[in-house]
């Protein structure tokens, strides 16, 4: 989903920069994030992109031919790839199907086709799969896996398979035994008990060198794939160093302030969606404000609304609501950073 | 005032201007109150006898209200009806004038009910107007109760829940549970669900309404 700058001034230069070859690139860059994923909670990551791909694929194929467009031109661009990448990789592992299902369904059908398809949404179309599940089913979202748990790669592909149909375990373990809660969890129970800071972070099952165990690896994989886009320039610096520094500034201010209540820079960085949210999802060229101004606006508001619901909020993490949010108020932050048309004074702009 | 016959009042008020669905009037109780098919009938019904009332009431006094202090006449003679209905559904249904709780005075405020005395009744006689507030109450009951029954059986698996609080004790056997082992789909009762449902229906009529209209066009 990440465009270069489409709309900024008018002698337009032609790259190369075809839809198709982009959306490749965001799947490929999002590989890595994939395999550490499945290294640290094991199949049940495989099964999720399984299931959301054959979704969405099925859900952009059936809303097309809807609206009588050309099927295959509709599929070939990746996008729906992309955002069935992006729902499997943040739903918890091992999710059931109809969970996968419902999510893929609502973010291509709802999200996207019903405004108008793909350049018309709103709203990013993962981050409403996302939603719509996170407050219609709070018990199955919660429920991730404990990391490095050997249950889950002993199951295998077609173990994980059966389970998310049949929820049932191939041998006898119960869910308890796989799943726990995820550290930004653990952290918000933990204060809620006024417990301090480093009682919940010693606490070695949950949380490992910087932050979550298992996690810390898996939002730096997302780095890296970010880190090649921004390298293979699918996406600019602007909007994932704004959301990083001012989340990590926020997140300083208050730990300096009261260290025994505010989690560190780091760990707010490495924990939840930050990573994911910071290169692959506040870069949506579609959903995510046009101008370089804009773009900086769009992020740094994304980043302290995390920053306010994973403190002071009702949910663990916020990336999802915080980037519908600022979705929301995209047009208007275009609207008031309009880039100043070539021989026109900033005073000459009309209302 | 020109005469209108009687089968256009009825195909109006139930379809071609639908309250809920082509005027959009009242959306306020449809959205609030359709999280169950008992809730939205019993509103919707309460709505029906408001606009019938009033509509018949308006119509007898038309001519001997001033335009300049119509609106206020209205309103009050709106207003009493409300109380009138509110009064007597707290006699006989108590537990159904709980659930629905503010939404019940809120008829008063309801644009359709307003919009009908203003744009109907204060035009015509009294048994079109009576003919009328009937079809525009049944065409916003029919709604309100499609959609409450779609979002109960989505939200939460059955259908009917509480029918005893409408029909009395021997409702009981109504009440659906169509999915055993239903989780239940959160969206669906809340208030984003009640928009997305009126959607997917108002898409649903304009499909319909755009076969209609290709079927008598293509004769020809």
């Amino acid at each position: 989903m990440k465009l270069p700058q489409l709309t900024l001034s008018s002698p337009h230069l032609h790259g190369d920069a075809a839809l198709d070859r982009l959306m490749q690139q965001v799947a490929i860059a999002l590989i890595p994030a994939i395999a550490v994923n499945m290294w640290v909670f094991g199949w049940g990551v495989i099964t999720n992109i399984f299931i959301t791909l054959i979704v969405s694929l099925g859900s952009e194929a059936i809303a097309v031919a809807l609206r009588r467009r050309s099927v295959a031109v509709a599929l070939s661009d990746y996008s729906a790839v992309v955002t069935a990448l992006l729902l499997g990789l943040t739903l918890p592992p091992l999710s059931p199907w109809w969970l996968l299902v419902t999510g893929s369904v609502a973010a291509i059908i709802f999200a996207k086709h019903l405004y108008g398809g793909l350049g018309f949404n709103p709203f990013n179309p993962a981050m409403v799969g996302f939603v719509v599940l996170l407050i219609s089913f709070p018990v199955e979202m919660t429920r991730w896996q404990a990391p490095f748990n050997p249950v889950a790669f002993d199951l295998g592909f077609f173990g994980a398979l059966t389970y998310v149909f049949s929820g049932h375990l191939p041998f006898d373990i119960s869910l308890d035994a796989l799943t726990m809660a995820t550290p930004l969890d653990h952290l918000k129970t933990g204060l809620s008990l006024q417990h301090n800071l480093s009682e919940i972070r010693s606490n070695t099952e949950v949380f490992g060198m910087v932050a979550g165990k298992g996690w810390e690896w898996a939002n730096l994989a997302i780095l890296a794939g970010g880190l090649w886009l921004l390298y293979q320039r699918i996406i600019t610096w602007h909007a994932p160093v704004t959301l990083l520094v001012t989340l990590a500034t926020t997140a300083l201010i208050f730990n300096l302030i009261d260290p025994a209540r505010y989690a560190d820079p780091l760990f707010h960085l490495l924990s939840g969606g930050t990573i994911l949210g910071a290169f692959f999802i506040v870069t949506d060229p579609v959903t995510g404000a046009t101008s370089v101004k804009g773009r900086i606006i769009f992020a740094a508001g994304v980043a302290l609304i995390v920053y306010i619901i994973r403190n002071w909020g009702g949910f663990p993490d916020g990336i999802a609501f915080a980037v519908l949010l600022m979705n929301m108020a995209a047009p208007t932050i275009d609207y008031y950073t309009r880039p100043r048309v070539i021989g026109h004074h900033q005073e000459e702009r009309q209302p | 005032m020109a005469e209108i016959s009687y089968r256009q009042i009825v195909a109006d008020g139930l379809w071609n201007n639908n309250v809920a669905f082509v005027q959009l009037l009242g959306l306020c109780p449809l959205l609030a109150v359709s999280s169950t098919a008992i809730n939205g009938l019993g509103l919707g019904m309460a709505t029906t006898l408001v606009l019938i009332a009033s509509n018949a009431t308006i119509s007898i006094i038309r001519n001997w209200v001033r335009p300049e202090i119509r609106i206020p006449v209205f309103v009050m003679i709106i207003a009493a009806f409300v109380t009138a209905i509110e009064l007597s559904m707290s006699a006989w249904f108590y537990e159904l004038y709980r659930v629905l709780g503010i939404f019940i005075p809120l008829i008063v405020t309801n644009c359709a009910i307003l919009g009908r005395a203003e744009a109907f009744a204060s035009r015509q006689k009294i048994v079109p107007s009576i003919v009328d507030g009937a079809m525009m109450g049944i065409g916003f009951t029919i709604p309100l109760f499609i959609l409450g029954a779609l979002r109960e059986i989505s939200g939460a698996g059955t259908l009917f829940a509480q029918a005893h609080l409408m029909f009395g004790e021997g409702a009981h056997w109504l009440t659906m549970t169509l999915f055993p082992d239903y989780g239940g789909f959160l969206l669906a009762i809340l208030p984003p669900g009640a928009f997305i449902g009126l959607g997917l229906l108002i898409a649903l009529k304009n499909i319909i309404d755009a076969r209609i209209t290709a079927k008598n066009s293509s004769p020809k």
